[in-house]
Order: C-alpha cells, then sequence, then structure tokens
C-alpha cells in the first residue's frame, strides 16, 4: 500500500502532499521535513531507494523517489508494493501532469494544487494503485475537465487569470522550471 | 530564459482582456491565491511567513463564515486554506465549511469540497459524520463523476462505524455498466475490508465474481483484495492458483488489449502483482507449486527486453521462484537472473540485485560466493543505502568464522553513518551477532559490546543493555569462560572509568555501573574503595543523568563493604540523601544506612547467594494481610490497568453513575512513573528471569501505545530480525565436531581462490576480505530448500534460556548442533531419486537405511516448523541424506498419517475417550520425536492433548514440554511431566486451556527440548491453532436472568447476517443451526426475536440477542468482555455462511 505521496521542492517547500494513512498534522509536517532532509542530501548517481525510516511505520516502509528538474516526487510505500514498478509509476504519474498541464513546471502544480489533487485520485486511490493507463488517466482528468466547462463560462476566467499570472515576473521564483520529462530510459 | 520571456509575451494580451471579461469580479478572490503565493516566495525568514499566513488564515475565516459568500467564491477559499494547511497551518475553521460545499455545491464545488475533506479529516474526525449523507445521496446519483466523487472519498476515509449504511450501495455499483465505477467500487470495499473484515464476509462472492470480471481493469483491482486475503489465509484461496495462472498466462501472452501496454510490456503492474500472489499461494506447498513453474518459466523468458518495468517483472519472478516450492530448472534460471541484477551497472538493480541476493541466500548460499567480488565492491559504494544492503546480505551470512571480519564492518559503517534509523537497526544487529558467538572470542565480544554502547548511545533498543547484561549474569556451560568474560569486562570498565567517563553514553553508563556493583569482587586485587571512588566520580559528572545516578548508587549500595570505602559511600550518601529526586533520595537513604550499620551489612549482603536464583513471591501473597485489611476499611478492590482504562473511557463517554471513583486513576499514573526505576531491571536479570519480557509486559500497561506498536513498530520489525536470525542460525556451523574439517574445507578454498586468477595489489587486498567473509560458505552450504525460515516466536524460545534450561536442552542460539546437510546440488539430486523412485529405491539411496516409519514422518513434516538436526550419524559422513531430502518433499502420503490418527487415539486418556476431540493433527516432528495434538471438549474445560512419539530406535530423555499462549492460559494437567518415552512408544501430555483475552483464532506455540541418546540436546519447535469455538459453551440461564445480564454488559456489536431458511421458521432454523454449531444456549423465542446466550471458559458471558427484520437477520451481541462480541460475531457469521 502507498501510504503518502510527497510532492516538495529543491527547498523543501511542498508543493502537493496526500497522505494515505493518519498522521498528526504536526507528524506530517515533520515526515516532509525528515524526508526531504533524506532525499535531498543524495545524489542523481545514487540509487532511487530509501528504506527505513522511524516515521511511518517502523521498518515496513520504503521512499521510492524520482528527481525531476525543481521538484521531488516521493513515494512513502510499504513492503507490498514493487520498487520498479513504483518508479515507473511516478513516471506515469509525471507524464500525465505534462500532458494535462502541457509542459508542467513546478508553478503549475503550485497554482493548481487541486488539479494536481483530482490527477493523483485517477491514479491512486486510497493508498491503491488504481491506473496505470496515461490515456486512461487523462481521458478521466478530461471528463472532468469537461463538467467544468459546461458549468459555466464564468469558470474559464480565472484559469486564464492563472496562467497570466503564472507567467508573470513573480521575484524570487525559480526560472528555468519546466520539468524535464526524461525518455524514461535510464534511471 | 527565452521560454518564459515568450509566454510571458502570449500571456500579456489575455492578462490585458481581463477587464472586460465578465468573471472579473472573481478574479481578485483568484489572484488572491496568486498574491498569497507571491507573498510566501518573497519572504526570507520562517517567521515573516507565519506572519503572513496567519494574516491570510484571519482573512479566509471572516470570509467564509460571513453569510454572503456564495459557494463559488466559497470554493476559491477552500483552494486557499488547503494551501494554507499544506504548509503546515490549521485551517480548522474551515473543515465544517468543507463539508458543507461538498454537501450542496454543485458537481464541480462538490468536487473541491470532497477534496477538502479528504485533505483535511481523518477516519476518526467527528465532523465526518455530517459526510454520511452527503455521500449517501451522491452514491445514489445519476452523474457518474458524483458516483466517482464519493467513491473516491470514501475509500480515503470513512467511518467504521456507518459502513453498514453505505455498504449496499457500494455493494451494488460492483454491477455497474461503467467499468470505473465498478473498479473504484472494489477498491472501496477493499478498503472496508482492511478497517472492518467482519463487516464484508458477506461479499466474497462478488469479489470472486470481480475477479472475473470482462474488465481487466476491475479485474486487477479486485487482486488488491486477493492479495491481501491470500496473505492472512492462503489456505483458503489455494483453489483460485489455476485462476490466477490462467490469467498471468494470457497477460504474459500479450492476450490483453495493446491499451494496456506499457512500453510494450504488457500489463506490468498487473503481472507483479500476479507474482506476488502467486508465491503467496505456492509457499511450502508443492502441488500449488508444480501448477505454475511453467507460467514462470514463461515470464522468465518473455521479460527480456531492456526496458526498467521488465526488471521489475524479472525481480519478483525470481522472488517468486524462491518462495515456492523450489524446481532445479527455475533456480537456476533465478539464479542467473539475480547474477544480472547484480552485475549491472545500474545503480537501482545493483540494489535490488543486493536485496534479492539477501533473500535468497538463505536457502543458497553458494549464490552470494559467486558474487563475491561484487559484494565487496559494493561494500565500498559512495550510496550509503547500497552499503546498508550489502551489510544485511553478509548479516545473513555470518558464521563462527567470518564474524569478526563482519562485525567489524559493520562497526566501520556505524561510524561514519548518520542516520539514525539505521544505526538502532545496525546496533542492534551488532549487538546480536556479538551475543550469538561470545565464548569464542571473550575479549572481542567485549570490545566490540562497548563500541556498540558508545556508539549506540541512548537511542539504541533497550532490550541491547538487557540482554547483554543477561548473558553476563546467566552465562554459559563453563563457569570458567564465565568466570573470564566478566573479569574482562570489568577490567575494561575499570580502565574506562579511569577514563573520560562523562563522554559516554548514558545507557552504556548503567551497564557499567551495573556490571561494576555485580562482578568488579571478582577481581580480587581491586579494592572496593578504588571502584567506589570512580563510580562517585561519576556522580559528580555534570552530563550523568538522574537515572543512571540511581543505577550508580544502587552499585555502590552493593559494593560497600567496610574499610575504606565507607568514608566514600557516606560522603555521597550525604550529597545525595536530600536530592530532590525521590528516587535518588532513597538509594542515598538506603546506602547510608547500609554504611553506618555494620549488623545489616553483614546480614543483606548475599554475594555468595548471588548467583543463585532467589525466591520470590511473584504473587505478592504476603500482602494478603494488608489487603484484606484494606478491603475491610472501604479501599476499592484491584483493577487490572486495561479495565481501569475502560472505565475511565466510559467516564469520559457518558457518566450515569454520579460518583465514579476517582482512586484507579492516581493508581495507574503511579505504577507508569514507578517503571524507570532500576530495580527492577537488576532485580529480574539478577535472578536471570526474563527481563525483556518483563520490560514488556511493563510497557504494556500503558494500552494504547502497546496497540500501536504491534501493527507497525518493533513488534513487525523483530519478525523480520527474526526471520534473519533463524536464517544465520541455519548456516553457522559452530559446532565443535564439524570444525576442524570445515576449517580444512575453509582452508582449501581460502588457498583455491587466488590461485585461480593472478590479480594486481589491489585486487589481492579484496580477494583476502572475500575469503575472510565468506569463509565457512563454501564447504557448508547447509541448504535447506524448502526449509525456508519461518518468523518462529523468539520470545518464546529466549524463555526456555531461563535458568532451568540454560545449561542444556533449548539452547539454541550459542550451542544447538546445527549441522551442514550436503549441497543443495545432492539435495536436489536426491529429490530427484525421489520423485523417479518413490518407494522402490530408498534403501539403495540412503547409505544408513532408516526404518520405513521414519520416512512418512518425515513426509508429514510439512506443518511444523523444520529444524535442522541430524543425528551423529549423518554428521560424520557427508553423504546425501535422504531423511532431509525427504522432509522437504510435501508429497502427501495419507494413508500412514491416517492410521496414526487412528493409533494415537487410542493412547487419549481414558476420562477423556467418551468426550468429542477434534481431528489429531501433527504438530511437529524431526527424527526421534513426531508430536501430534487434539483437543477434547469437557463440560466445564478445554483439554489440549499432546501426543509424543518416539519414533527413532531408542529411547529418549529429559523431555521437557513447554507451551505457551498470548490470548491463552495454559496449565498441565499432570501431576508428574514426561521425562522419557521409550522407543516407538507413547506419551501424553494434557493442559488445560482457558481464555484470557477473546480472540477470533488462537495459537499456541511451544518448544519440546529433549536429548538424543547421544547426550545432545536438541528442541523443536511448533504451533496449534484453534478457533474460538471450541471454548464456548451454553450458559443456562432463564429470560428474566437474560434481562439483568443484558443492561450490565457493556460491550457489543450489531450486524445483519443471512438467515438459512425462508417462512415462518426461519428463525428458529437459523438459531437451532447455530446452537448446533456454536453450542449455544436458546433461551427463548419471541415473535420474530429469539434471545441466546453463551459462555466462553472460563465464566466469559456472552449474550445474543436476534430479530428476524426483512430477510435478514439482526444480530446483537453483548458481553462484558472487550472484543468478545466481534470475535463471536466472525463466527455465527461464518456457521451460517457454511450452511
Amino acid at each position: 500500500m502507498i501510504k503518502a505521496i510527497l510532492i516538495f521542492n529543491n527547498h523543501g517547500k511542498p508543493r502537493m502532499i496526500r497522505f494515505y494513512q493518519y498522521f498528526p498534522e504536526d507528524m506530517q509536517q515533520q515526515i516532509i521535513r525528515e524526508t526531504f532532509h533524506l532525499v535531498s542530501k543524495r545524489d542523481d548517481n545514487v540509487c532511487n531507494f530509501l528504506e527505513g525510516g522511524s516515521l511511518i511505520g517502523g521498518s515496513d516502509y520504503k521512499l521510492i523517489y524520482r528527481h525531476y528538474a525543481t521538484l521531488y516526487f516521493v513515494f512513502c510505500v510499504d513492503s507490498s508494493e514493487s520498487e520498479l514498478g513504483i518508479l515507473d509509476l511516478i513516471q506515469v504519474f509525471v507524464e500525465t501532469l505534462d500532458k494535462c498541464f502541457e509542459n508542467v513546471c513546478e508553478l503549475d502544480l503550485i497554482f493548481h494544487m487541486d488539479k494536481v489533487h483530482y490527477i493523483l485520485q485517477e491514479v491512486v486511490m486510497g493508498g491503491m494503485v488504481l491506473e496505470t493507463n496515461m490515456n486512461e488517466i487523462v481521458g478521466q482528468v478530461e471528463l472532468q475537465n469537461r463538467m467544468e466547462k459546461s458549468e459555466g463560462g464564468l469558470s474559464a476566467a480565472p484559469a486564464r487569470a492563472v496562467s497570466a499570472v503564472k507567467n508573470m515576473n513573480l521575484p524570487e521564483m525559480p526560472r528555468d522550471i519546466n520539468i524535464k520529462v526524461p525518455s524514461l530510459s535510464p534511471f | 530564459m527565452s521560454d518564459v520571456v515568450e509566454r510571458t509575451l502570449t500571456a500579456l494580451p489575455s492578462l490585458l482582456s481581463l477587464d472586460s471579461q465578465p468573471g472579473a469580479a472573481k478574479l481578485s478572490s483568484t489572484s488572491k491565491l496568486g498574491n498569497l503565493i507571491r507573498g510566501i516566495t518573497e519572504l526570507t525568514s520562517k517567521h515573516e511567513e507565519e506572519k503572513l499566513i496567519q494574516r491570510e488564515l484571519v482573512s479566509i475565516k471572516e470570509q467564509v463564515s460571513s453569510p454572503n459568500t456564495s459557494m463559488r467564491q466559497m470554493k476559491e477559499l477552500m483552494v486557499r486554506a488547503l494551501y494554507c494547511e499544506m504548509l503546515g497551518y490549521e485551517a480548522s475553521f474551515s473543515y465544517i465549511h468543507a463539508i458543507k460545499l461538498a454537501q450542496q455545491g454543485t458537481a464541480l464545488e462538490k468536487r473541491v469540497g470532497y477534496l477538502a475533506v479528504s485533505l483535511f479529516l481523518n477516519e476518526s474526525h467527528e465532523l465526518l459524520l455530517l459526510l454520511v449523507n452527503t455521500v449517501l445521496k451522491d452514491l445514489q446519483s445519476t452523474n457518474l463523476i458524483e458516483v466517482c466523487m464519493a467513491l473516491t472519498v470514501v475509500s480515503q476515509m470513512f467511518p467504521k462505524d456507518m459502513i453498514p449504511a453505505i455498504l449496499p450501495l457500494v455493494e451494488e455499483k460492483l454491477n455497474h455498466p461503467k467499468e470505473i465505477i465498478r473498479r473504484k467500487a472494489v477498491l472501496a470495499l477493499y478498503k472496508f475490508y482492511l478497517i472492518a473484515p467482519n463487516q464484508v464476509q458477506h461479499i466474497h462472492n462478488k469479489f470472486r465474481k470481480a475477479l472475473c470480471d470482462k474488465d481487466p481493469g476491475v479485474m486487477s483491482a479486485s487482486l488488491h483484495i486477493y492479495s491481501q486475503m491470500i496473505q492472512e489465509n492462503a489456505e483458503g484461496y489455494k483453489d483460485l492458483t489455476v485462476s490466477f495462472v490462467t490469467i498471468l498466462r494470457q497477460v504474459v501472452g500479450g492476450k490483453l488489449p495493446m491499451d494496456f501496454n506499457y512500453h510494450s510490456v504488457p500489463a506490468p503492474w498487473l503481472q507483479i502483482q500476479l507474482l506476488r500472489i502467486l508465491s503467496l499461494l505456492g509457499k511450502n506447498d508443492q502441488s500449488t507449486s508444480e501448477i505454475m513453474y511453467d507460467v514462470l518459466d514463461e515470464s522468465l523468458r518473455r521479460a527480456e527486453m531492456n526496458h526498467n518495468i521488465t526488471y521489475a517483472i524479472l525481480y519478483e519472478c525470481v522472488k517468486c521462484i524462491y518462495t515456492i516450492y523450489p524446481k532445479s530448472e527455475l533456480l537456476e534460471k533465478a539464479a542467473k537472473c539475480i547474477g544480472n541484477f547484480v552485475l549491472s551497472p545500474k545503480i537501482n538493480l545493483k540494489y535490488l540485485g543486493l536485496k534479492a541476493l539477501t533473500y535468497v541466500v538463505q536457502q543458497d548460499p553458494k549464490l552470494a560466493l559467486q558474487h563475491q567480488m561484487t559484494i565487496i565492491e559494493c561494500l565500498d559504494h559512495p550510496d550509503l543505502i547500497v552499503k546498508r544492503e550489502t551489510l544485511e546480505l553478509l548479516f545473513r551470512i555470518t558464521n563462527a568464522q567470518n564474524v569478526t571480519v563482519i562485525v567489524e564492518k559493520m562497526l566501520e559503517f556505524l561510524r561514519i553513518s548518520k542516520d539514525d534509523y539505521t544505526s538502532i537497526d545496525l546496533v542492534g544487529k551488532v549487538a546480536e551477532l556479538a551475543e550469538k558467538y561470545p565464548l569464542q572470542y571473550n575479549e572481542w565480544f567485549i570490545e566490540t559490546m562497548n563500541t556498540v554502547f558508545s556508539v549506540g548511545g541512548d537511542m539504541m533498543q533497550p532490550d541491547i543493555p538487557n540482554s547483554f547484561l543477561k548473558l553476563l549474569s546467566e552465562g554459559f556451560d563453563s563457569v570458567e569462560e564465565d568466570m573470564k568474560l566478566r573479569l574482562f569486562a570489568v577490567d575494561s570498565y575499570v580502565t574506562l572509568l579511569q577514563g573520560e567517563p562523562g563522554k559516554l553514553p548514558q545507557r552504556f553508563l548503567q551497564v557499567i555501573s551495573w556490571v561494576m556493583g555485580e562482578y568488579s569482587c571478582l577481581r580480587g586485587e581491586l579494592e572496593p574503595a578504588v571502584v567506589l571512588r570512580l563510580l562517585a566520580k561519576l556522580l559528580d559528572t555534570k552530563s550523568t543523568s538522574s537515572e543512571t545516578k540511581s543505577w550508580v548508587l544502587m552499585a555502590m549500595t552493593k559494593l560497600c563493604e567496610g574499610g575504606a570505602g565507607l568514608s566514600v559511600a557516606r560522603e555521597v550518601s550525604e550529597t545525595y540523601g536530600s536530592s530532590l529526586d525521590t528516587v535518588l533520595r532513597q538509594r542515598a537513604q538506603e546506602l547510608q544506612h547500609l554504611s553506618q550499620d555494620s549488623d545489616l551489612r553483614a546480614r543483606v549482603r548475599l554475594r555468595n547467594a548471588s548467583l543463585e536464583p532467589l525466591e520470590v513471591d511473584s504473587s505478592l501473597s504476603f500482602l494478603d494481610g494488608f489487603v484484606s485489611e484494606a478491603l475491610a476499611a472501604g479501599a476499592a478492590p484491584y483493577k487490572p490497568p486495561h479495565q481501569r482504562q475502560e472505565e475511565l473511557a466510559q467516564e469520559k463517554a457518558l457518566s450515569l453513575e454520579p460518583y465514579g471513583l476517582s482512586l484507579p486513576i492516581s493508581m495507574s499514573s503511579c505504577s507508569i512513573g514507578d517503571r524507570h526505576s532500576p530495580t527492577l531491571l537488576s532485580v529480574s536479570s539478577g535472578l536471570s528471569g526474563d527481563s525483556t519480557d518483563r520490560s514488556h509486559k511493563g510497557g504494556s500497561t500503558t494500552l494504547k501505545l502497546d496497540g500501536v506498536k504491534r501493527v507497525w513498530g518493533r513488534e513487525g520489525y523483530l519478525a523480520q530480525r527474526e526471520a534473519a536470525e533463524e536464517a544465520v542460525a541455519q548456516v553457522e556451523v559452530p559446532s565443535p565436531l564439524r570444525s576442524s574439517s570445515q576449517q580444512g574445507e575453509a582452508g582449501s578454498s581460502q588457498s583455491q581462490t587466488p590461485s585461480l586468477t593472478p590479480t594486481p595489489e589491489p585486487e589481492q587486498e579484496k580477494q583476502q576480505l572475500a575469503s575472510s567473509l565468506f569463509v565457512g560458505l563454501a564447504s557448508q552450504s547447509s541448504v535447506c530448500l524448502m526449509g525456508k525460515s519461518e518468523p518462529t516466536h523468539q520470545r518464546f524460545r529466549r524463555k526456555a534460556r531461563g535458568p532451568g534450561s540454560s545449561s542444556g536442552a533449548g539452547d539454541q542460539i550459542s550451542d544447538s548442533p546445527v549441522v551442514s546437510a550436503p549441497s543443495s546440488v545432492d539435495i536436489l539430486l536426491c529429490n530427484d531419486l525421489l520423485d523417479t523412485s518413490n518407494t522402490t529405491s530408498e534403501p539403495a539411496a540412503s547409505p544408513s537405511p532408516e526404518p520405513p516409519s521414519q520416512l512418512f514422518h518425515g513426509l508429514t513434516a510439512t506443518n511444523g516448523p523444520r529444524d535442522v538436526e541430524r543425528t551423529d550419524s549423518d554428521v560424520k559422513g557427508s553423504e546425501p541424506s535422504l531423511i532431509r531430502g525427504n522432509g522437504v518433499v510435501a508429497a502427501a502420503n495419507e494413508d500412514p498419517d491416517r492410521l496414526k490418527d487412528l493409533c494415537l487415539s487410542s493412547h487419549l486418556p481414558s476420562e477423556l475417550s467418551g468426550l468429542s476431540h477434534s481431528e489429531i493433527s501433527p504438530l511437529c516432528s524431526n527424527q526421534s520425536l513426531d508430536l501430534s495434538a487434539c483437543h477434547v471438549h469437557k463440560d466445564e474445560s478445554l483439554v489440549l492433548v499432546v501426543f509424543v512419539y518416539n519414533c527413532s530406535d531408542s529411547d529418549v530423555h529429559q523431555i521437557l514440554l513447554e507451551l505457551d499462549s498470548d490470548e491463552l492460559e495454559v496449565s498441565c494437567l499432570c501431576d508428574s511431566p514426561v521425562e522419557e518415552v521409550i522407543s516407538h512408544g507413547v506419551a501424553v501430555c494434557q493442559y488445560s486451556l482457558t481464555v484470557k483475552r477473546p480472540s477470533v483464532h488462537f495459537e499456541v506455540v511451544g518448544i519440546v527440548s529433549y536429548q538424543s541418546p547421544v547426550g545432545t540436546p536438541h528442541s523443536v519447535q511448533f504451533s496449534h491453532k484453534l478457533p474460538l469455538t471450541s471454548f464456548i459453551r451454553p450458559l443456562p440461564v432463564s429470560t428474566e436472568e437474560y434481562g439483568t445480564l443484558w443492561l450490565a454488559f457493556s460491550h457489543d456489536t450489531k450486524q445483519n447476517l443471512n438467515l438459512v431458511s425462508d417462512g415462518p421458521e426461519s428463525l428458529r432454523d437459523t438459531l437451532n443451526e447455530l446452537k448446533k454449531k456454536l453450542q449455544l444456549h436458546l433461551v427463548e423465542i419471541i415473535g420474530t426475536e429469539g434471545i441466546v446466550a453463551c459462555q466462553v471458559l472460563r465464566d466469559q458471558p456472552c449474550l445474543m440477542h436476534c430479530r428476524v427484520n426483512a430477510g435478514t437477520l439482526a444480530v446483537w451481541l453483548r458481553s462484558p468482555v472487550p472484543d468478545l462480541p466481534d470475535c463471536l460475531m466472525y463466527h455465527c457469521q461464518r456457521a451460517l455462511q457454511e450452511h
């Protein structure tokens, strides 16, 4: 079972957090901090698995992560999940984000945190992998988006506004923020 | 950069046109999120961020509570609140609004509402109850998206008590025409299964239907459920093996639509899951495993393309092949595959390769040998994770010869590791290894433990110092060796104390002071006064904690003998006699009295007696008089902690009784505070008692924590470690009988390695390291192909090392003659021989023919934990042993089994023979003993009868049979325990069992230890399972009595069950069915209601109230015993289902 999915940037700022097992709020923040601490000090040329942390579920707990440009995608899972399987699932998730946001970047995740959640809901449900086929996931998300459109032309406006804000010059924002989705061959 | 500029430019027109948009009013709220985010990124300090967010939260709070805020605005606000929560700021005021949004909004707003709810709340949050109605409504909605949203939120979290309310609706969704709905419904039901397995028991058929769903997506969702259920009870789903194999074959064969391909691999995640399920099913089961050989072979063959995901499949395949009943051909391929992983330049694959090796090495140590050079390289790998995994692998191949090298490597790692968790884990492992081989290397042991204590510091697991002290105090077989060990410890600690003890961790100081107190007198020339002064120096050190100080004072008390030491003692006791710490003051007072009163000293000092176990009245019967007096004076009777806790909880919930007792609460808090006093430990370890167990029991007084631990905490971890230990136990060769020949062989392997490949200098160094690390593996390779280590009950084993048995039988860790089996090839050969000529050519294959009866017992040994011991004749020669090979063949040869059953039942004691008893099931067996058991239902009790059958040709002596259970109370009914069994004779032991704590199934674990004719001690472990139903007896009460009892009981559970028949007599039929199967007492049937009563042995009543309601039976169970209603409900359900 997947216990938690964390996305944070190179500075440890959370961008999307989803827990599938209940932890009190302060514990969640501690998990995020500790996970960032563990993951961030690892080079890019070491393995993508981290095992054993005292936080979630003791020894039956591993972190599987991928690092894309400015973002870390971390899945906290128990022993019932396959390491390499999850690693590719992260890839699927990121590729789906890329498809839904058209060239996804960190700002997309910030301004559309809710949408990221909706996409994730179609991939993982209650800690269980629901769908791994990107086309299916995108299909489901689009179905929901159509409902959004049909519900009023008004709601399209804020989306445009957000995209405008997103592209404005924000101070201190990382510039080169496009997540490069690698062509999936090497680890 | 240009990219960004371009994007900004393209966005500009839309930004400019915004003003004319009709939605401009709304923009303000959206850009508020933008403002917030922008504001946060501008900030430089955490403090400023906090201020900004608090301001933001205040403004959100204002707006959400304003009546003018529209649902649409609410949606935006909710996203902002979500953002704040994500950053770790509480926005609890918005929770109720999230629920409202989910309730009242349009589909789009609902979505935000549900999302917010699922992120804000948890399963036990009280606001969640408000959501139930909304979910109900949405589940019935015609809008697919709303149904999806409801199912998603349900699978994320739903209050356990409310599941019955929505269960029918979710069930209904299993037949929904849309596959996505069916799939989500399956996952929602899985979630229900996880949190309340009893509630979804009746829909197992529907799971099967989901498994056969025409849509592969639904099918793969149902696999989640099956892998969980199979993990819990593999036996119940063996019949599905063929289906899973067929599915896997189709998937592997590319029969699925192209949609399911991922990088041209057909449904890889599905394959992974199926392989996991198959390995669970095929574990220790030959016939089931045989079904899957072909498909596994095909999977291995097909997964040859070089994409990551194929490696994922290969990895699962390999694990599966090594988990199920072995087949040589497949093992060969899997081994090759592991080689590919280990040798891969990709670090992820290397890591997994090491993991696979770690998993496999207990069955096939040769494989580690093949890859020794890679393993050596990984030891120096820059990635700490890889390094640690390598150490884990080495940990599993540790034996008496390479233990020093491996421990050295581990300590090296410990010194550089910064990660707490890793350190704790590794410290535990080093301590375990060190304790396993202390005898050969006295000084090494103490030095290693010194490093463990100083590196491990105060974060290591508390049982490490405990067991170390226990080991020191209990000692081993030889008194002389014990002395040496203790003396060495004293010497090394004196040196440490003379150095800078202030830098040592507290735990270490505690250990030191205990050892000094107990054993410094052994070193004759060491003046107690000197030791006292050294200890007093510790007391003066600032960094010493008060807990450690009281340990030190205890040690001083033991050492206070008179002479020069007295003045030191007096000085110290004066200083601490006025300490604010009560424990310290107490110790100081004791010390003072002792130092002033020489008579008292003479009376109290038990220096010589301290080695013998003290008599301790653990029931505290000497206090009986005091208790009865206090009771007579009106004091409240003692209540065990759990009862107190419950009462406390009830009082909190709703206090109906005006005058609750407040006394128990203060008592419980006082007992908790007491736990840390050092007396507990020093007394129990001095007794050589079970200090670890005791501290465990102590821990269980804090009820809630204990429960948590059991699920995720150390317990789970321990299971793994036990498995590891078992593994090592199989590999090790501490037997003196073998060691000489083995060293010879090892030596030859050492000399071989370099000669094979002439290598340059650094390489040679590695070679050398390799030969020291892998020594002993080549020659022994004690392969027991099926002998996979079950996580056995270490706790129990530890207990068996008590004072009585420490010198003899039960001591598996230190001196059981675990003897290597022939190499895997031999076993395989042997197996093949058996397969082809099962009955005809056994004597020919076996150089030392055994009586045929043994063969059968070997065959039946598949259920119990296998042991790896062999008789002496086997030790000398290295011929393949038929019996060993045989012991792992699962081919069921039923006839002798049944025959044995019949003849065993004739051994039932006469007073039990007339009563009904369960089937006689085998517990465990080896070459000399064969244990079976059955339980006999008496009216007043349940008797467990254990048959000990001696199947060897010689008598077996000194049999010691011990049984224990967590949930049951086990007491021996025999006056004199069985001690010896003549050749081919049967001895019978009876145990009376009563329920301590209800559970659906009970497990009794046991250990039998004995001496073989040659005099070597053996021990075998076993376990026996009993259902709750065996303990149920009718409770004859009248309707009036029932009424009063009903009101008095506090624990209850309700559920709807199926009726066994339709028609007017359905209630009576159903209740009679229950009565027949579960031995309940039918009190009365009134119209559509029935009342039934039963008791669980002994004196734990449970009442049942049934009412027929719309074709189902609404059952309400009540009992004064917690958990009993739930467990009984489970059996009722089972009983009616089987009908």
